[in-house]
């Protein structure tokens, strides 16, 4: 489903240039669950930015299906944003002013098939508390709303950037069992940054990352529930 | 230096731009206050101090003929300083090449001097040289109004003979700061002037050896001028004395005075309106500053800090920013006010002009401006500084929103998420959204000023000249003369219509109130003067009884049904009691009217008229001037029209150039409200905007989001303004009525649609520039940033 080659990223900071990505080489498959591991600093955010279309890399391709991102425009991407990808963050970034169901609605408004939002909100198990505002919820739920927001448009890939880390680990639990079910139930592909290994035990397939390359692929021949993971 | 004072040196240096927005703002309102001011102290210093020279008379009379020894019982009045006599005389002028009517006021000066009392101010060429009977100094604006130099020649009529005139020099007097001709509301210096001329010839020209006309006094310290008008009134009596008055009375200081006063309510009405609304944004921009410190407040906090050291850390910070803004302005509106003040000077035919700078004002400046932003510097600060350092920290709790008024009503359904945001964020900050909306309103307001003056004075010249007063030559006898002179007039070739009027200066007195003004007795069902009243219909003027001008009657607290006493100035001097029968709707001046039959036999006297208004075909109006001009009995010979116009083509370019900087005024407090309004919404909203953008939002529906919330604003403060301006207008038009003139409420639809546009190009323009910042929504830094 993406297709990356020798994918280089160089940021220019002040006067020094960091090089984020090295020449990563990646390929993921539809309906597979990825983790994404490394310290802070060895380059799986860039990564995932470049994945969702949110920034482009200094050298090197990304092919969604048969497009390549690095040569879409703008009004493209935003377009491969709007249609494709669904993200979660890690602080949530939901819009205070609207509820959990209109924070929902905000993006199946613009989708193409999207579910309706009390679907998707039943789907994380939020359907008591969809007319609550942000500032009504907590952490956890928050972040199961940001997650219902992503899924909603039915993405083809759903991204999520460090999704517990703002989070105690009880909390983070429920908010991952929602992943797994999304993946299992919907099939979506879905890519999980982390520095935490223990959340490596839940994917199909762990990629770590160190000083901008791949430094190891696992495959998980067992498959662990978000409960039994050790934090 | 402390480490936390070289925080706030580095700190003002990092933010140095936004700084400099703020300090701008300063600036403007500041400047508008201090220039506003200080001109007006300084006109009235100049005045002050000019009078004060030249020895500006205190009372003034005129009379028929008096001996010169009444000069030494008018000394012995208590209370009397300084007396000077002199001869004055109306003339008509004839300047070659310009064939208007031109009439003008002879004065005498003591042979070879600049006088004791009223003294001039030799602007150009010299005094009269002894034996040179025919030289006159000009009045500067009637000399430069015709080109004329020292040397040159014009010609006068001067009791009755024709004589040629040579300028010796051009001068400014205290008495014709405003120089305007006896009943004339504008000033026309082509068609009016002020001529000094030595005393012993134009004594002579008109039989006046050893004998004077006119008579002007100063007082010692502390006697009242009513107690010595009425002493000298009983003086000059029995040498036909129509009644003194005081300085406060006399038309060039009237009318002074009355454009200070207005001066005064223009300098207090504007820069209140600027420095509010640069106070506002100051306290906007500083509280939003401030908040973004909130991380760093919590780390001093956690050092050990105490609160009130906080604050007092974020107050130099912002003293800093505002005492750059308050100096700069403090600077900037000296430099405006002297050029304001010696705009001024021209304008006003002032010799000189002191500049005054009161250190009140500029406290008063700096006070505002500090205490308004200190206020908002600590309120922000207190907000931040209350939470526990750890909190404080951590990322800040999603604001708190609900669901809108037209929501809970059940609407929701026809509005989509976005419009949802944009209401529930205003209903979410009522009064940041009431402040904004009234910044943008007040713009608007503002610019109605500008087009509310032309508006206005059109339809008062409309009023006045095209449906009350509609002759288009008024003759001035030299004194009462019988109504049969009428047939002569009449008989001119291209005059249509003659209708006589008799004039007579009177006091008019009601309870404890008096006014003096003139009587005019007017033609019966006459087709020249009209009287109207409040519906602009006209007025059947009914045989007997008096009607006012309706700001004469409230003056004097006058009704209808009500007896007004009329003390005559002239002649026999009779007091009589008159019933009130109505009032007219005037714009100009203020009088009281009768049927000319009435007054005559009020005055006992057969069918006497002072003057005659004539309409005359267009065609015919140069000969038929010439003729009158010619006329011994005729004195003076006015035409309103042509001093209309030259009132116009001087109004035009200070109507333009007020109506420039209104709009300027207004389009920058436009500006300055919604750009920045619209930019710390961008900063507060980064986050949720940018997230959108993640989301798939292309860039026009994420800026529908922040545009659409300023549109409605806009759109909301429009109708707002154009109360307000309204409101404005009504208020500028109140504080404007004198008895001399009084400015009507007119606002046409060009006023409001003009307001209206620029208050939408000024938000167009911000809306264009927030969009260009839209461009620029860092989409990654939003994923790691929490705030």
């Amino acid at each position: 489903m993406f297709h990356v080659h020798g994918v280089t990223k160089v940021y220019q900071m002040g006067e020094v240039q960091v090089h984020a990505l090295r020449g990563v080489d990646l390929d993921l498959y539809r309906s597979e669950f990825t983790v994404l591991l490394g310290a802070s600093g060895s380059g799986k955010s860039t990564l995932l930015n470049i994945l969702g279309g949110l920034d482009t890399p200094t050298d090197g391709h990304v092919y969604y299906g048969e497009r390549d991102l690095t040569r879409a425009s703008e009004a493209e991407l935003t377009r491969y944003r709007r249609y494709h990808v669904g993200f979660v963050f890690q602080f949530y970034n939901l819009i205070p002013s609207l509820t959990a169901r209109e924070n929902v609605a905000v993006v199946t408004e613009i989708a193409k098939a999207p579910m309706q939002p009390a679907e998707a909100l039943q789907l994380v198990g939020l359907d008591e508390r969809m007319d609550h505002f942000p500032a009504q919820l907590s952490g956890g739920e928050q972040q199961r709303v940001a997650i219902a927001r992503a899924i909603a448009k039915n993405p083809d890939v759903l991204l999520c950037d460090e999704p517990t880390g703002a989070l105690d680990s009880e909390t983070g639990i429920v908010v991952l069992e929602a992943l797994q079910r999304v993946n299992r139930e919907l099939g979506t592909t879905t890519v999980v940054i982390t520095h935490n290994a223990g959340i490596a035990d839940m994917a199909d397939r762990v990629i770590r990352l160190a000083d901008g390359r791949i430094s190891q692929v696992h495959v998980n021949q067992t498959k662990l529930a978000p409960g039994e993971l050790s934090w | 230096m402390k480490a936390i004072d070289k925080k706030l040196w580095r700190e003002l240096w990092g933010m140095r731009m936004q700084a400099l927005a703020i300090a701008l703002v300063i600036v403007g309102g500041v400047s508008i206050f201090v220039m506003s001011l200080s001109t007006l102290d300084s006109l009235y210093e100049t005045r002050e101090s000019y009078y004060r020279n030249h020895h500006f008379a205190q009372v003034f009379a005129s009379l028929k003929r008096a001996p010169l020894a009444l000069i030494e019982r008018i000394r012995e009045i208590p209370g009397v300083d300084k007396v000077e006599t002199r001869v004055v005389a109306y003339v008509n002028l004839d300047v070659a090449g310009f064939d208007d009517p031109v009439s003008g006021h002879l004065l005498s000066l003591p042979d070879n001097s600049p006088g004791l009392l009223n003294r001039i101010y030799l602007r150009k060429g010299r005094l009269f040289e002894p034996g040179r009977d025919n030289e006159v100094l000009l009045s500067e604006e009637f000399a430069r109004a015709h080109g004329l130099q020292a040397g040159d020649t014009l010609g006068a009529t001067i009791n009755g003979r024709r004589k040629t005139l040579t300028v010796a020099g051009l001068a400014l007097s205290p008495e014709y700061i405003y120089q305007i001709a006896p009943g004339a509301m504008f000033p026309d210096y082509q068609r009016y002037g002020v001529l000094w001329m030595a005393r012993k010839p134009l004594a002579t020209a008109y039989d006046m050896d050893g004998a004077f006309n006119d008579v002007t006094l100063t007082l010692s310290k502390g006697s009242s001028p009513q107690d010595i008008i009425d002493r000298l009134d009983e003086l000059l009596k029995p040498y036909g004395g129509i009644g003194a008055y005081a300085r406060k009375d006399q038309l060039s200081n009237r009318f002074l005075s009355e454009e200070l006063k207005q001066q005064k309510t223009i300098a207090t009405v504007f820069p209140v309106i600027f420095l509010g609304v640069a106070a506002f944004l100051l306290n906007v921009v500083i509280s939003r500053l401030i908040s973004l410190q909130r991380e760093q407040i919590a780390t001093l906090k956690a050092f050990g800090y105490s609160n009130f050291a906080v604050g007092l850390h974020y107050t130099k910070l912002v003293l800093m920013i505002v005492g750059f803004g308050v100096l700069g302005g403090v600077g900037a509106g000296i430099w405006m006010g002297k050029g304001m003040s010696n705009i001024y000077m021209g304008f006003y035919s002032l010799p000189f002009m002191i500049y005054v700078l009161k250190p009140q004002v500029i406290a008063a400046a700096a006070l505002i401006t500090m205490a308004v932003a200190v206020l908002g510097t600590l309120y922000a600060v207190r907000s931040a500084a209350m939470l526990p350092p750890a909190q404080a920290m951590r990322p800040e709790q999603p604001a708190v929103y609900r669901a809108t008024i037209v929501e809970r009503l059940g609407l929701q359904r026809w509005f989509s998420q976005p419009t949802r945001m944009i209401l529930r964020h205003i209903e979410r900050r009522p009064v940041k959204s009431l402040l904004t909306t009234l910044g943008i309103a007040m713009a608007c307001g503002v610019m109605m000023i500008g087009g509310f003056q032309e508006g206005a004075i059109d339809h008062m010249v409309e009023v006045q000249y095209g449906m009350s007063q509609r002759e288009d030559l008024i003759a001035n006898f030299t004194e009462p003369t019988s109504l049969r002179a009428l047939y002569s007039l009449r008989s001119l070739q291209g005059v249509e219509h003659v209708e006589g009027v008799r004039n007579v200066p009177a006091r008019l007195q009601f309870e404890h109130r008096f006014y003096r003004t003139s009587v005019q007795g007017i033609q019966a069902e006459g087709t020249l003067m009209r009287l109207l009243d409040t519906e602009l219909n006209d007025i059947d003027l009914p045989p007997e009884g008096v009607v006012l001008t309706d700001y004469l009657a409230e003056l004097l607290h006058i009704q209808p049904g009500d007896m007004l006493t009329i003390e005559v100035l002239e002649g026999h001097r009779p007091t009589v009691q008159v019933p009130v029968v109505g009032t007219a709707r005037e714009y100009l001046g203020v009088n009281a009217y009768m049927q000319r039959e009435a007054l005559n036999r009020l005055l006992k006297e057969g069918n006497a008229i002072t003057g005659a208004l004539l309409k005359v075909d267009a065609r015919y109006q140069r000969e038929v001037y010439a003729e009158l001009k010619d006329m011994p009995r005729i004195a003076g010979v006015v035409e309103q029209k042509s001093a209309i116009r030259a009132f116009y083509d001087t109004l035009a370019e200070t109507i333009l150039f007020f109506t420039f900087i209104t709009t300027l005024l207004g389009a920058t407090i436009a500006f300055g409200v919604v750009y920045n309004s619209m930019r710390i919404a961008l900063s507060e909203r980064n986050r949720e905007l940018a997230s959108l953008r993640v989301l798939g939002f292309e860039r026009a529906e994420v800026a529908y989001i922040l545009l659409g919330e300023l549109a409605l604003l806009t759109l909301v403060a429009i109708p707002l303004g154009m109360l307000i301006g309204y409101g404005l207008c009504g208020y500028l038009a109140f504080r404007f009525d004198t008895d001399l003139y009084r400015i009507p409420l007119v606002l046409g639809m060009n006023v409001y649609a003009f307001a209206a546009l620029v208050v939408i190009v000024s938000a167009i323009i911000s809306a264009i520039m927030i969009w260009r910042n839209l461009a620029h929504l860092d989409m990654v830094a939003v994923l790691k940033s929490k705030e």
